[in-house]
């Protein structure tokens, strides 16, 4: 039963050893109290059941695993695209161990954020105490150049004023008043990531260009502001900057944390690395104008584009796959009047050249998604451009006129009619659709894999593989630094889609003798 | 005898700090071992026991050991007259914080650090008027508080406010032991209240357990912080606080209330004239208008 220094095994295949097997049934028997196998596989099958999607579509007090996460979460990754700027949340220190590790784990990297740890009396008191504190200490310690503090629910319910705290700071000498502390409410009850997100830039925005304003004048330098949202697919950043140098567009990429969330094992630790200047943050309302990647989720921080820095904040689509590539390029082409490039349109070539390399593979397939609005959205659109089916578009966190927009997109396609569009709902409700309505694949975060399970579970042929994109992946490595906007995005989701049909061809089909014939060294 | 946990609700400012420390000091001269918890970030619940100006809370002390966990009974318990033992809840100044979580703090280190000994014949609650969030409702949530006295007054208001009340009292009642016990008439000595509080007690429910008149004596007991039955034990004003004393001591009729709508509570208040009848007429009528007409 014990490990031997010569072979150690993980708890798999470990537990499968016959002594490990005959303690966990006993385990099971004696102590489990649960009922027998043939019950539970019963209640199993029932919950695969349209009566019990029914009854699951009816759900009102529960949400069970939201396929969103909380308001700071998003305040957090927006701090950490920001030059030498230190995350801070005002709160519980609970809270900000979750956002780490949840980022840790995505992103495999070390995520500096800090919290000013309010217990019992902070929530009786306030926090403001924990804030002057926090702030001289984190300052001190860790030596950011900014910090851009959010808060937890707990400063949220006792209403905690970030405005008049952050003032008193610097009134009382606890850090210099000329100090960059931008700041954000970002309650976790309201919204989501995506909601904390463009709260936390908003703030920014604010602290940066509020009472700067005399002094702008709209197209002064020239430049072209790009605001990313809640973007975790690092190479999409990275997409962005080389698409508009090589349109020879003078840019600003305002939050970029490519650097800090991607930095080398060179032997030196970089708490700080890369990301948005202040200066950059100070000139922005002088840009021609500022174009957001995922407009359904920037909404605050748009407004305060049209209504502070007086630009047009030109709407547009988040630039995936073809169409919504092209009118991004064709956009930025507009409002600069700089040509798209030759070495553009030959990527678009290659895009197209690729997609009709695969269209055979991806014609008519059905695939379901969820996640956050914007690259729902976007997904959407590419997957009826490939002549695939998006069956069921699952986005917890949108609402209503998001929802008519999606359907609106999807009405217009052949392949959208189909299509089943569910806001506020969870992936609890996505598993019921994966057994009543089984598409080919399911596309979204790491989550879907026990619904993969246990679709598994019920049979073979009713298994619904999961293709992983999304946020979070925490269980296949380095997706994070893939692109899924502009050409490049979509070749990437291209690859992604046809080869993960092929494979699932090649799985169905490995059987000797009787379905190999299909099992083809070409497809 | 068991331990009696009682709280102290009532409309803010009608006096229940007041007639808690005078009834509890009526209760002491009885014989009878009690302590007061104070649940007002005002901390004002116990200065006529103690003659003192407030006493220091137990939010205030934990602020300043640094946690809750840092303190001790004897930090926070203070002895007064008769040998009552008092302790403040405390909580932020106004705008700041939670006051709520205030209390529910205070409660339960007071039950972890055992301050509810076996001697111990009765717990008053004094509650801050406005029962605003989960915090104020804390003494009447499981195992705690089981008697709610109502401290009222022939004031619409109060009358009000002891309707919501009891509104929360049944919210909680029926998922523990909590009834209400009475109501309490502090007197303002507006026309037939001693009627009319009987009458409204009947409605919920319960009993108006005594009538308070209003005295100045109480008022002159205050300015030196000392109850009536200190200041002045042989005064008729410190007899009325025995009786209600004693009237708890003897309490049996302990209810789930049945608060009113507010059509009945206003129609109880036509019928004894508090509230006069609505003209449906003049209803969204300016002065212009009503001049024209």
């Amino acid at each position: 039963m014990s490990q031997t220094v010569a072979d150690i095994k993980p708890s798999y295949p470990l537990f499968r050893a016959d002594d490990y097997r005959e303690d966990l049934a006993k385990k099971r028997a004696r102590v489990e109290e649960c009922h027998d196998p043939e019950r539970m596989e019963e209640v199993f099958r029932w919950t695969t059941t349209e009566e019990y999607q029914e009854l699951n579509f009816q759900r009102q007090a529960l949400t069970i695993n939201p396929a969103k996460a909380c308001q700071p979460l998003g305040a957090v990754l927006c701090a950490l695209g920001f030059e030498k700027t230190l995350p801070y949340v005002h709160g519980s220190q609970g809270c900000v161990a979750y956002f780490r590790t949840y980022f840790n784990r995505h992103f495999k990297e070390p995520v500096a954020c800090v919290s000013d740890s309010m217990t019992e009396d902070a929530a009786v008191f306030g926090g403001q105490k924990n804030l002057f504190e926090g702030l001289a200490n984190a300052k001190a310690l860790y030596k950011p150049e900014m910090i851009a503090v959010s808060t937890t629910c707990m400063a949220e319910v006792i209403g905690d004023d970030l405005n008049a705290f952050i003032g008193n700071a610097k009134k009382e000498g606890h850090i210099e008043p000329e100090f960059p502390i931008p700041f954000a409410h970002t309650p976790s009850f309201v919204g989501s990531h995506t909601t904390g997100w463009d709260n936390m830039f908003e703030g920014i925005q604010r602290y940066f260009t509020l009472n700067a304003m005399d002094d702008k004048e709209v197209g002064s330098n020239g430049k072209l502001n790009l605001v990313p949202g809640f973007e975790t697919y690092l190479g999409n950043y990275r997409v962005m900057h080389r698409m508009l140098r090589e349109m020879g567009v003078d840019y600003s990429l305002l939050c970029d944390p490519t650097e800090v969330l991607d930095t080398p094992a060179d032997g030196e630790y970089r708490m700080y690395d890369g990301g948005t200047g202040m200066e950059e943050m100070k000139d922005a309302p002088n840009a021609i104008d500022t174009l957001f990647l995922q407009p359904w989720q920037s909404v605050k921080s748009r407004k305060f584009v049209k209504g502070t820095w007086r630009q047009p904040a030109t709407e547009i689509n988040i630039p995936m796959g073809l169409a919504w590539t092209d009118a991004f390029l064709m956009q930025v082409s507009a409002l600069t009047g700089k040509p798209i490039p030759a070495s553009l349109t030959k990527e678009r070539g290659r895009l197209v050249d690729m997609m009709t390399d695969s269209h055979a593979w991806l014609h008519g397939k059905k695939f379901a998604l969820y996640g956050d609005a914007d690259f729902a959205l976007g997904l959407t659109k590419f997957l009826l451009e490939l002549g695939a089916e998006p069956t069921h578009v699952l986005v917890n966190h949108a609402n209503k006129r998001y929802r008519k927009a999606l359907e609106q997109l999807c009405a217009e396609s052949p392949y959208g009619r189909n299509t089943q569009v569910h806001t506020g709902k969870d992936l609890w409700h996505f598993r019921s659709l994966m057994f009543t309505d089984k598409p080919d694949f399911m596309i979204g975060n790491s989550y879907g894999k026990f619904i993969q399970r246990d679709t598994l579970h019920k049979g073979k042929a009713h298994e619904v593989p999961l293709i992983r994109i999304g946020f979070p992946i925490f269980d296949r490595h380095h997706l994070h630094r893939m692109t899924t906007l502009g050409y490049e995005g979509a070749m990437y989701l291209l690859t992604t889609l046809v080869n993960a049909v092929l494979e699932r061809l090649d799985e169905e089909t490995r059987e000797m003798g009787v379905t190999d014939y299909n099992y083809d060294l070409i497809r | 005898m068991a331990l009696r946990q009682c709280a102290i609700y009532g409309k803010g400012g009608i006096g229940k700090s007041t007639t808690t420390q005078n009834l509890v000091a009526g209760l002491a001269e009885l014989g009878q071992k009690v302590m007061i918890v104070g649940c007002d970030p005002k901390a004002d619940s116990t200065r006529l026991i103690l003659h003192s100006k407030a006493q220091e809370t137990i939010m205030h002390l934990a602020a300043e050991a640094g946690s809750v966990e840092d303190l001790e009974l004897e930090d926070v318990l203070r002895m007064g007259y008769s040998d009552i033992k008092c302790v403040e809840s405390g909580g932020p100044e106004p705008g700041v914080g939670c006051a709520g979580r205030g209390v529910i703090t205070a409660i339960n280190f007071l039950e972890e650090e055992g301050a509810y000994d076996e001697d111990l014949n009765f717990v008053f609650y004094d509650v801050l008027g406005d029962v605003v969030c989960g915090g104020f409702a804390m003494p009447i949530r499981e195992n705690k508080a089981q008697e709610i006295y109502i401290v009222v007054s022939g004031e619409m208001m109060a009358m009000y406010a002891a309707n919501n009340i009891s509104k929360g009292i049944v919210k909680y009642a029926k998922s523990g032991g909590v009834r209400l016990a009475g109501l309490i008439c502090n007197s303002r000595n507006t026309d037939r209240e001693n009627e009319l509080i009987e009458a409204l007690a009947k409605k919920l429910g319960t009993h108006m357990i005594h009538f308070v008149p209003r005295d100045n004596a109480v008022q002159r007991a205050e300015i030196r912080r000392m109850t009536v039955i200190e200041y002045d034990p042989a005064h008729k004003q410190a007899e009325e606080y025995r009786e209600l004393a004693r009237k708890i001591v003897d309490n049996k009729n302990l209810v789930i209330p049945t608060p009113i709508s507010m059509d009945e509570l206003e129609d109880l208040l036509m019928e004894f004239g508090v509230l006069e009848e609505e003209d449906e007429s003049i209803i969204g009528q300016t002065a212009a208008a009503a001049a024209a007409a």
